[in-house]
């Protein structure tokens, strides 16, 4: 009874390395990017920015601006305030957060430079340029507050009318969570037999860089308002702008057309696309605003910025018994949209994959007169798994055994999953025994520990170093309840519509919109195994709230392990939809049919007939089945039932130049486990990409403000992005322990490789200079820092190394400033 | 990042760019390869009313021998210098700094004597070509004159050009059969110094005959470190440390994100005595 279907087998198209199909228009440029975009009669602006830190807005000047031929209009805040709207907070993170008001256009007091206060309407971008420069603003300087540290004593404030910098402060104690023990007992008890290692880390402030800058074009002049803007989140920007302005949600749609890059710093409502829609509804015209660099450095949001103080408890053989953690994060000027969330978001990953008995996390933050803060690669994460996995290998130092085998001590076995932990989060599965033996391998572990050996022995100048980073994240922002149950303004679920057209193709509409994440090929491949069609045949639709009106859109790891089901969800439904029409046609039950490839069969026997012939007959509609409807489209929305935990072992070996500082990377091979893979090569790109990125801060950039409150690293000059020219070949493969949290069995990738690689690279350095008396370099560990680290650490090799005490913190300067030279703070 | 706008004119013949920049005074501009001048002008940190571009001016380009010295073209592109025959035989030491200079498409369209005028004492070219001895040929509205790389820098981006005059040429002594190195430091790889030394040596029987070292980015102009060439005469490659570590003497190294002036002067050190050990080799 054997009915042979020889047709070819499709091979599988999950796993399927294909090339991206969306690269010819995005590489060449051939698309639509928000500043190709040109309607009739459009007019465009230019922005007039405060070039002080904290000022009071007096006059404004703008008649010879006005006389300039071709400008239409000069608008100060006070001619858009009933239509200006508000950049909103998303995550007021405790309930009596202190948040100051921030309109996109002040009209008495900027509190960083950068903002704007005045902006030129013109019939050409240059004409609005050349007219901004003849803006003449009274400014009454007011003294600003620049340094974190500073801010915490509220002598000078941000904000005068807050009466104090200190935004809020959020906890989370184990025992208080009745998820662990006493974290002032566990330290107590090591302080009298075991180990306290008491450390601070800087994470300093970052700019997220992306390669496109900010683009908004808004068009008035249709029954609704059509914002198109180089956006992350086209529907959460939808909310923001009918929340604030005035508008009906129903009036407006959001474009998010083809989006050259983010990084979490197009997660925004911003000040700019703000103004652009107050500009358009005011002149009843079509506007464009498009930022230059210099603008994206001083007003797109920054990323980090925290001072971390850490104590950790372990006993004398190196099990980790409590974990403290106390940070102060700089806001900058405003609570963003995230903002004050996103360091919280640490609170989770602090204790990464080990088994602490006692934790706690607080963290404070702070407003100052600088760029606003908020989400960039990794949020939260990549400054928790920095400092944690710093710490492990102080922990290992200070036993004196090898930096991975004091985290085996410590990890959670693969036959622990699932896991509960200590900060309350429960891991469904991993297995950190298995990348980290398959690292060990391809790195060669021993052998350049045994190179190492030798450098030191022979003092070659050039040391060799080798850092650990065996990490955890949290991705898949996020399940609802647990949003709601934190105060988040907003749900985490996804959706997703199948339309199943006559002509055999298929439309996949997704609220994950892709700013270069590869979205269109990861979605088409999932689709095509799923209801059995070509690959080719399958379109995504993304990015335009009239089209995918639903969505959460793209950040935190989210898109595959939350958009992704939701895909599964509807095309599962398309089956389940198709079912009794293709009872009907093939005149069988529905219990008889099995589907697979593409096609619907009936049990035992050669008959069957094919989704997209059911597609086309549910269109003509002509003969269907009673009682269905005649479509087989379907949508779905998808809430994630949990977070995924990818995970992986990332090994860094550094050569540190100990004549001039320099560092520099002779191998990196990392093994990360984000369960199975849709698309191996996508992931490569996420995994590289996201690797430079975190070597990035470890290495090459910072936002460095100069005593006025000046961004003194705007530019590309300055601020020192690597380039591929920087960088190595890095040695990736993966282990897999599929997530069980949903049918893909996926986790993230998307920031993975940032959240490794800092504490990789920087333990690494470290780890050259041990022998030199040096225990930390600030980041990024410029050359300088490097050589003078190794000066204050005496400068010769074989340095007194042991532990110098240090009591507690508030005494003296934090040991990683490179001035007060390395003390190791291990109190005994 | 929008310039303002201003008028252009292409002349063909050094007369008439001469002619043209008379014309407009001081609010002209002279325009090379544009890699300094164009981001000047889009951050609107000069605003010219007229741009004087030399692209055309034939007579401005190449290299030519001249017996004991080559004449290098004001206008010649970084990326003509480095592939030049002549200059590789006879000013090695030019064609290794200009090879760091930025990436391939800078050195397509930036020019020796546009990095020269423009004299950031970050760029690469200024100490080489100090080292070198090289001569300068600066015309203007009276004329020709020919100005020593030593009196041409004169401060932080400014030179013995004045405005109205223009650099046409470069004359470098042939430094036939001396070998030469420079050492550029920096962070990432299309960073400008934050230090580097430039030099050239010439070896006899296995030890330093004579030596030429600059310095870049160690004060406001590039500077000669004459006292270590002297040091180094007579030094041996196993030698040379204690010559290379005065390198730093009498400068006055700026102190920004990349490093103070303290880190520098060391740097100094250290990079001459790697340059000249190189420049040894080959
Ligand atoms: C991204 C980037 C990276 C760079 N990295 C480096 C680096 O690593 N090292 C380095 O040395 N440089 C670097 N540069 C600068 C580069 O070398 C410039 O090309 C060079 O400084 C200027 O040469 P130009 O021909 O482009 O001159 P232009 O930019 O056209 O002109 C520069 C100045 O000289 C004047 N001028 C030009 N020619 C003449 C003339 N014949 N007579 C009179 N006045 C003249 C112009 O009026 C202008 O003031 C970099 C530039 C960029 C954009």
């Amino acid at each position: 009874m054997t009915a042979v279907d020889d047709r070819p087998q499709a091979a599988p198209e999950i796993g399927n390395a294909r090339r991206r199909k969306e690269d010819q228009r995005l590489v060449t440029g051939r698309t639509k990017w928000t500043d190709n975009i040109q309607l009739p009669g459009m007019l465009h602006l230019a922005m007039v920015r405060s070039p002080f830190a904290h000022a009071k807005i007096g006059a404004i000047e703008t008649s010879e601006a006005k006389a300039v031929p071709g400008v239409m209009a000069v608008y100060t805040s006070a001619d858009i305030a009933d239509i200006q709207g508000v950049c909103i907070t998303a995550w007021p993170v405790t309930a009596d957060q202190k948040t100051p008001d921030h309109l996109p256009m002040p009209g008495d007091r900027v509190a960083h430079a950068g903002e704007i206060v005045a902006v030129v309407v013109a019939r050409s971008a240059a004409v609005a340029r050349d007219a901004a420069e003849l803006v003449d603003v009274d400014y009454e300087e007011l003294p600003a507050v620049l340094d974190l540290k500073a801010a915490t004593t509220d002598e000078v404030l941000a904000h005068p009318g807050l009466e104090t910098n200190k935004s809020a402060f959020w906890q989370l104690d184990s025992k208080g969570g009745g998820t662990g023990g006493d974290i002032e007992e566990a330290i107590a008890k090591a302080r009298e037999g075991g180990i306290v290692i008491e450390r601070e880390y800087r994470q300093q402030r970052l700019i997220p860089a992306f390669m496109e800058p900010r683009s908004t074009v808004v068009d008035p002049t249709g029954e609704q308002v059509v914002m198109w803007s180089a956006t992350q989140i086209p529907h959460v920007l939808r909310f923001c702008i009918a929340a604030t302005t005035g508008l009906p949600e129903s009036k407006i749609r959001v474009i998010a057309p083809d989006v050259g890059g983010g990084f979490g710093g197009k997660l925004q409502s911003t000040p700019e696309e703000f103004i652009t829609l107050a500009v358009a509804r005011k002149l009843g015209k079509p506007i464009k605003y498009t930022e230059t660099r210099s603008e994206t450095m001083v007003s797109a949001h920054h990323g980090r910025d925290q001072w971390q103080k850490l104590t950790l408890a372990a006993e004398k053989d190196g099990t980790v018994t409590g974990l403290k953690v106390d940070l102060i994060c700089d806001l900058g000027a405003y609570a963003a949209i995230v903002g004050g969330g996103v360091p919280v978001l640490g609170a989770w990953m602090f204790n990464s994959i080990y088994k602490f008995d006692a934790y706690q996390f607080n963290c404070t933050n702070y407003y100052t007169n600088k760029t606003w803060v908020d989400a960039y690669r990794g949020a939260g994460r990549p400054e928790a798994t920095y400092a944690i996995e710093r710490m492990m290998d102080e922990l290992a130092a200070e036993v004196g055994v090898d930096p991975l085998e004091i985290r085996e001590k410590n990890w959670i076995r693969h036959d622990e999953f699932p896991f509960t932990t200590v900060a309350g989060m429960t891991y469904d599965s991993g297995n950190y025994e298995a990348a980290t033996e398959k690292a060990k391998e391809l790195f060669g572990y021993d052998e350049l520990r045994a190179e190492q050996k030798r450098r030191r022995d022979e003092k070659d100048p050039v040391q060799l170093g080798i850092g650990v980073s065996t990490f955890t994240e949290m991705c898949g922002l996020a399940p609802s309840r647990v949003l709601g149950s934190l105060n988040y303004g907003a749900g985490g679920w996804e959706s997703a519509s199948i339309r199943m057209l006559a002509t055999g193709t298929v439309e996949v509409i997704t609220g994950a919109s892709a700013h270069g994440q590869g979205h269109e090929t990861a979605w088409s491949q999932i689709v095509a195994d799923r209801l059995g069609v070509p690959f080719e045949s399958v379109e995504v639709l993304h990015g335009d709230t009239q089209i995918a009106p639903k969505g959460m859109d793209t950040y935190g790891s989210r898109s595959l392990v939350v958009g992704g089901e939701a895909l599964v969800l509807a095309a599962d439904k398309v089956i389940e939809k198709a079912k009794p029409f293709a009872a009907h046609m093939l005149e069988a039950s529905v219990d008889d049919l099995e589907f697979s490839q593409g096609r619907f069969t009936v049990k035992g026997t050669d008959k069957g007939v094919g989704i997209t012939d059911i597609a086309l007959g549910a269109f003509a509609g002509h003969d269907y089945p009673e009682g269905v409807e005649p479509s087989i489209d379907a949508d779905a929305t998808y809430d994630p039932v949990n977070f995924s935990f990818p995970h992986g072992t990332h090994l860094c070996a550094m050569e540190v130049d100990t004549e001039t500082g320099q560092s520099t990377m002779r191998k990196y091979v990392c093994v990360d486990d984000i369960g199975n893979i849709i698309n191996p090569l996508i992931v490569e790109g996420q995994v590289h990409g996201g690797l430079v990125q975190g070597i990035a801060q470890a290495l090459w950039e910072g936002a460095e403000y100069d005593e006025q409150g000046t961004l003194v690293s705007g530019s590309f000059v300055d601020y020192t992005l690597p380039t591929s020219a920087d960088t190595i070949s890095f040695v990736t493969d993966h282990t897999t322990s599929p997530a069980t949290s949903n049918t893909l069995g996926t986790k993230g990738v998307g920031e993975a490789g940032t959240i490794a690689s800092t504490p990789a690279v920087v333990n690494a350095v470290v780890d050259a200079l041990r022998p030199f008396g040096v225990d930390d370099v600030l980041m990024p560990c410029t050359p300088e820092r490097v050589w003078k680290a190794i000066q204050s650490g005496g400068g010769t090799q074989d340095a007194e190394t042991t532990s110098a005490q240090q009591a507690h913190f508030d005494e003296g300067t934090p040991n990683q400033d490179p001035a007060a030279g390395t003390t190791d703070g291990v109190v005994q | 990042m929008i310039p303002a706008a201003f008028d252009y004119v292409a002349p063909t013949s050094v007369d008439e760019a001469l002619s043209a920049l008379a014309e407009a005074g001081d609010d002209a501009k002279v325009l090379a390869g544009g890699q300094s001048l164009l981001p000047i002008l889009r951050m609107r940190l000069n605003a010219p009313e007229k741009v004087v571009d030399l692209g055309r001016i034939e007579a401005l380009r190449g290299v030519r021998d001249e017996g004991d010295h080559l004449a290098i073209g004001a206008m010649t592109p970084y990326s003509d210098v480095v592939d030049d025959a002549l200059v590789r035989e006879h000013a090695g030491l030019l064609v290794k700094a200009v090879e760091t200079v930025a990436d391939p498409q800078i050195r397509h369209r930036g020019t020796l004597g546009g990095a020269l005028v423009h004299a950031d004492p970050a760029g690469d070219v200024g100490a080489p070509v100090l080292a070198l001895d090289a001569t300068l040929v600066v015309v203007g509205p009276g004329g020709e004159r020919t100005v020593p790389a030593a009196e041409f820098f004169q401060d932080l981006f400014e030179t013995s050009v004045a405005d109205g005059e223009l650099l046409t040429e470069i004359r470098i002594p042939k430094h036939t059969g001396w070998g030469s190195a420079y050492e550029k430091f920096v962070r990432v790889s299309h960073q400008w110094s934050i230090v580097a030394v430039a030099a050239t040596v010439r070896v006899e029987g296995g030890s330093i005959a004579e030596a030429r070292i600059g310095l870049t980015n160690m004060g406001s102009t590039p500077l000669r470190a004459t006292a270590v060439e002297q040091a180094l005469v007579g030094k041996g490659a196993a030698d040379l440390a204690d010559a290379c570590a005065a390198a730093a003497e009498g400068t006055n190294p700026p102190s920004d994100l990349n490093g103070d002036a303290d880190y520098r002067r060391h740097l100094a050190g250290v990079l001459a005595r790697r340059a000249v050990q190189k420049a040894m080799e080959g």
